[in-house]
């Protein structure tokens, strides 16, 4: 038994050695911890970065914007650069969580199209630079959807029972019903969000499901005739089944930014700041859009794109359809009214 | 060494991963925490109790006890077939048994929805002999059949492991002192195989409880269950006093079966859990 126990320390002791000698070499090159969407970058981009720089980057991935906000506020982490939603970096930039970014450093910002900048969330860009946008819609099938689609009341027509797959996402499928009723999606009144309740309730029967990332599958597979889905989403959809066609309907939807920040746990603002000015390159915001489809804010990067692409009304729409849609905003202690009204309809 | 030192790595284990969660939970579930610190509360647990909430704990309860009923109808004597003495390849039936829980849970899941989904596998075999299967995804059946699926085995071994165990001999006495065999399965194999029935009913009631992964997908989120519940206080809403309260529960609930079913377990038998 002493023996094994000598052999298992002497062991662990040699490990530890190995480790901290890896560690020193890894001094040398500064280590810059990013935290994205899934699937949300072209990898070679990366390469790229690390190359050119010679800084390691080290890429993580999330699943929600809940999720990493959990994983930033419990504290263990530390990330240099997060790409959150909108509605996120509000409640961070209100809970002191995140660096001021001097855009100075970042040159490269002047290719951020205006209509992106002094947004409602971060009014004077002091702490983000936007990476992506889109708008949250209607995708649906043309060959099971035979009239013309342009109101989220379709997705309460009794003719498509069963048939309609809505997101599993409690901002957004309350969101989208407010704004059939005529309402705000970031109403705090309880009238309002009481008859969003009940239309939810009355929508219920109708719905096949209440859907995730499964609602790429579904739709190409042709086994639901409608969907909520957002946009950037439905660009790809629309290239894997061309009879599916999307929509963002009369009543106005939801706007969304994912925008770069730095949080407070970064070692590395400098790095952090090279690596955001690097993704406003118009070369590189370029490849990255090209790759994973949603839309980017970058002028130069669009003009770069197929022009299929760019005249597609899907990923960058007219001005007209952007004005009537509306922005998250964080509903602080109002979440929980959304979160019952949720329970109440899947529960029912 | 001596032996109780043996024990202490796993004694850290325990008061990491086990204890101190669990004061963590209890403590989220009693204490507010606001502008005006940390203060005493039982509006949680209070609020788990609101007719809303003991909705969804009734749905889990009443969807786990189905699972487990048809889990042990099936399982019995599926357990039986393969405790079975002329049964010459025994051991390559258990593996075969065995071999889908070697895959992961979560794929296993997926595979079902692509099987059960409108034009899949299923609907299309239908169709081909001219039957018209009504939607089989999205429904309650549907999360039955998951929790069925994946749990089956947590049924078939426990029970599977006491029948293979008991005295051969029993069963011939009986047998000659004249029971037909309906009597001889319900006089002597049957009351001697109550403790691997006990334990089989209690791992597949409680995963069947917990489960969020399996309503959310086969059910397409039309079923919160007591699992979702949890997880979108935890996740979506911040809420984490009222997610606590909603475990602390549930972990009640789980304790007070356990305590029923541990009643009829005999020591030393050998198909319990604990």
């Amino acid at each position: 038994m002493k023996k094994s126990l000598k052999a298992i320390l002497a062991l662990t002791l040699a490990i530890s050695v190995v480790l901290s000698m890896t560690g020193c070499g890894g001094e040398q090159r500064t280590q810059l911890k990013v935290y994205n969407w899934g699937d949300y970058i072209d990898q070679s981009v990366i390469t790229e970065f690390e190359k050119r720089y010679n800084i390691d980057v080290i890429y993580d991935e999330f699943a929600t914007n809940e999720e990493m906000y959990a994983k930033i506020k419990a504290g263990a982490s530390d990330y240099d650069i997060l790409i959150p939603s909108e509605y996120t970096i509000k409640r961070m930039i209100d809970e002191d969580m995140l660096h001021k970014i001097d855009l100075n450093n970042i040159p490269n910002y002047k290719y951020i199209d205006d209509k992106f900048k002094n947004l409602a969330f971060d009014p004077s860009n002091e702490y983000s630079v936007p990476y992506t946008w889109g708008t949250v819609g209607i995708l649906y099938n043309k060959t099971m959807v035979k009239e013309p689609v342009n109101s989220w009341k379709i997705l309460w027509d009794e003719k498509y029972s069963k048939q309609i797959l809505m997101m599993d996402s409690l901002r957004d499928s309350i969101g989208i019903t407010l704004k059939m009723l005529g309402y705000s999606l970031n109403t705090k009144d309880d009238k309002e969000l009481n008859d969003a309740k009940e239309a939810l309730m009355k929508q219920k029967p109708l719905v096949l499901a209440y859907v995730g990332d499964e609602v790429k599958d579904k739709m190409i597979g042709g086994e639901a005739a409608l969907a909520v889905v957002w946009s950037g989403d439905a660009m790809y959809m629309k290239r894997e089944n061309p009879d599916l066609e999307y929509v963002v309907p009369k009543e106005g939807s939801n706007m969304w930014f994912d925008s770069v920040v730095i949080p407070k746990t970064s070692q590395h603002k400098k790095e952090a700041e090279l690596f955001i000015n690097f993704l406003c390159e118009p070369e590189i915001a370029y490849k990255i859009a090209n790759y994973i489809g949603y839309s980017t804010p970058n002028t130069e990067a669009v003009k770069m794109l197929p022009e299929e692409v760019r005249n597609d009304k899907t990923a960058y729409p007219p001005d007209e359809e952007l004005a009537r849609c509306e922005v998250f905003e964080d509903l602080a202690d109002s979440l929980v009214k959304y979160d019952r009204i949720w329970t109440e309809v899947k529960a029912q | 060494m001596k032996k109780h030192l043996m024990a202490y790595p796993y004694a850290l284990w325990m008061l990491i991963f086990t204890m101190i969660p669990l004061a963590l939970i209890l403590f989220y579930s009693v204490f507010a925490i606001d502008d005006a610190g940390i203060h005493f509360t039982l509006d949680n647990f209070k609020r788990v109790f609101e007719p809303l909430y003991l909705a969804v704990f009734w749905r889990s309860i009443k969807l786990a006890a189905e699972s487990t009923i048809i889990c042990l109808v099936l399982g019995y004597p599926m357990a039986m077939i393969l405790a079975g003495k002329n049964l010459s390849k025994k051991s390559i039936l258990v593996v075969l048994f065995v071999i889908p829980m070697w895959m992961n849970f979560l794929a296993r899941t997926y595979a079902w929805m692509t099987l059960l989904e409108k034009n899949g596998l299923i609907a299309t075999i239908a169709g081909f002999f001219g039957i018209d299967l009504p939607s089989l995804l999205y429904t309650e059946g549907a999360v039955v059949l998951g929790m069925v699926y994946n749990f089956l085995p947590f049924m078939v071994l426990p029970i599977y492991s006491v029948l293979v165990k008991i005295d051969k001999t029993v069963v011939e006495a009986a047998e000659d002192l004249g029971a037909n065999p309906i009597t001889v399965f319900r006089r002597v194999i049957f009351p001697l195989s109550i403790p691997g029935v006990s334990s089989g009913i209690t791992m597949v009631f409680m995963p069947a409880l917990t489960t969020f992964v399996i309503s959310r997908l086969l059910g397409g989120a039309h079923f919160t269950l007591i699992g979702n519940l949890i997880e979108q206080q935890f996740l979506t809403t911040m809420d984490w006093g009222f997610g606590s309260a909603l475990s602390i529960v549930l972990m009640l609930m789980i304790m007070l079966s356990m305590g029923v079913t541990m009643r009829y377990e005999k020591e030393n038998e050998g198909g319990g859990l604990w």
